[in-house]
């Protein structure tokens, strides 16, 4: 078994691996978008799908090969085989528009598929096909299930933090109660520092229409604000304990 | 990311077991086949064969037969090309003249039979009996349908549990021709719609859970 498997797994595996970086993952993937208007290729573009095409099918015989082999239980063609998957399976899982961190949950998913089912693969048949159908389909159930989950952001500080900027219920009876508090400790001032009060802070008039409306200079209503501002600190502070 | 594939790619590798390859879906389509003319060879040899006393000649009822035979062959192949992955869905319209030539045959039975001038009088025991015996005959084919598809990959378990069923049902009427009572009726047809409905239902119900999990 090892001897038979040994002839796959060497040469094989090292030429699947400059195929998969002369691809770059992207042999198996279909064009989305073909282009409106074919122009005739060149002789340059024309050795050039020629040279991917054989490479194409170079790297098809290698995967198939290697695909026998670990059929036949050599686990060295087997890992080389996996390795050598790894950029087509993202590739085409790509293509079917799975994005992100969902790429690799795809090539897990098909990698494990692909273990169950070799049982499944026809040695007669091209291999890329049959991968190419398993990933396809475990990028379409990954997507399905993306889809169906919810789209939630699980955030329980910003949930907390949440403002809510309706009124409470109480509000209109804690501002009336507040505002009573307020007339009575102005009232209950002494008469310069109540007018510093009612003029400056209530009424926000200026310091000269205060001055000439109650007949106080500007220094004395400053102070008798300070000095109001204190008091009713004070007051409005011990009437809340 | 590369850490996680290769670890995996370690791990499938480290407990890698030969396998055989399966035989192709036409190989295995001839195996259950097979198993159905057995099951049909081991009806004979217990019942009596009334169905072809009598009306062998009738057209439409060779042409019902065939056409039912013809479904299931069809089918069976559809089910387990299916089952292959990188095989195409297109597999799946691989039954469908046959199940047109056995609905048309079904049918034209009903409507000689309806303008007979004698038409034969239906008995609830040979409903009864006709019933049973396409459950009886679709109960162990659809297990083994089953059974040998989940050896395979079967991408989409719906599509091919549904072909399976078809194939139930199509062999389980051509194995009821040749025990018939009498010709088909109204209601025998019905009754052969219910019961193939009801085998392509449950083989797609219950047959598709059990390949999904088969397909990984």
């Amino acid at each position: 078994m090892a001897e038979s498997s040994a002839r796959p797994g060497t040469g094989a595996s090292a030429s699947i691996m400059a195929h998969s970086i002369a691809f770059g993952g992207t042999l198996p993937v279909r064009p989305m978008i073909r282009p409106l208007a074919a122009s005739p290729p060149s002789a340059l573009e024309g050795r050039a799908r020629e040279a991917r095409t054989q490479t194409g099918m170079a790297l098809e015989g290698d995967l198939a090969g290697l695909m026998a082999a670990a059929q036949r239980g050599d686990a060295a063609s087997y890992r080389a085989l996996l390795k050598a998957c790894l950029p087509v399976v993202a590739g085409i899982a790509r293509a079917q528009g799975v994005r992100g961190d969902a790429v690799d949950d795809v090539v897990q998913d098909t990698l494990m598929t692909v273990h169950h089912a070799r049982a499944s693969y026809d040695p007669t048949r091209p291999f890329l096909p049959w991968l190419r159908a398993i990933t396809q389909r475990r990028a379409i159930d990954r997507l399905r299930r993306t889809a169906r989950r919810p789209q939630e952001v699980y955030d329980p500080l910003a949930y907390e933090a949440e403002v809510d900027p309706t009124p409470a219920p109480n509000a209109g009876l804690e501002a009336r109660e507040r505002d009573a508090a307020l007339a009575r400790a102005v009232a209950a001032l002494p008469d310069g520092q109540r007018q510093a009060v009612e003029h400056l802070g209530l009424r926000e008039l200026s310091l000269d229409e205060t001055a000439a409306l109650t007949g106080r200079t500007k220094g004395a209503l400053k102070v008798n604000l300070h000095r109001a501002l204190k008091a009713l600190r004070t007051n409005l502070m011990r009437g809340e304990e | 990311m590369d850490a996680r594939h290769d670890r995996l790619v370690e791990e499938l590798a480290g407990r890698l077991e030969p396998v055989r390859p399966l035989p192709r879906p036409a190989w295995r389509a001839a195996l259950w086949l097979g198993a159905a003319l057995l099951l049909g060879a081991a009806l004979a040899s217990r019942l009596a064969m009334i169905g072809l006393e009598g009306r062998g000649g009738t057209a439409d009822i060779w042409l019902s037969a065939c056409g039912a035979a013809l479904t299931a062959v069809t089918a069976a192949y559809a089910a387990f090309a299916t089952s292959v992955p990188g095989r195409s869905p297109r597999w799946a319209l691989l039954p469908a003249p046959a199940l047109a030539l056995w609905v048309s045959g079904s049918g034209l039975g009903c409507l000689r039979m309806w303008f007979a001038a004698s038409p034969p009088a239906d008995d609830g025991h040979g409903l009864v009996s006709c019933f049973s015996f396409l459950v009886c005959v679709s109960i162990p084919l659809s297990l083994l349908m089953v059974a040998m598809l989940r050896r395979a990959c079967p991408l989409r378990p719906n599509l091919t549990a549904a072909l399976a069923g078809l194939a139930v049902a199509g062999a389980a009427a051509a194995l009821l021709v040749p025990f018939h009572p009498h010709d088909a009726s109204l209601s025998d047809i019905l009754i052969h719609c219910v019961v193939v409905a009801g085998v392509i239902g449950l083989n797609a119900l219950a047959g598709g859970r059990l390949l999904s999990r088969a397909a990984g």
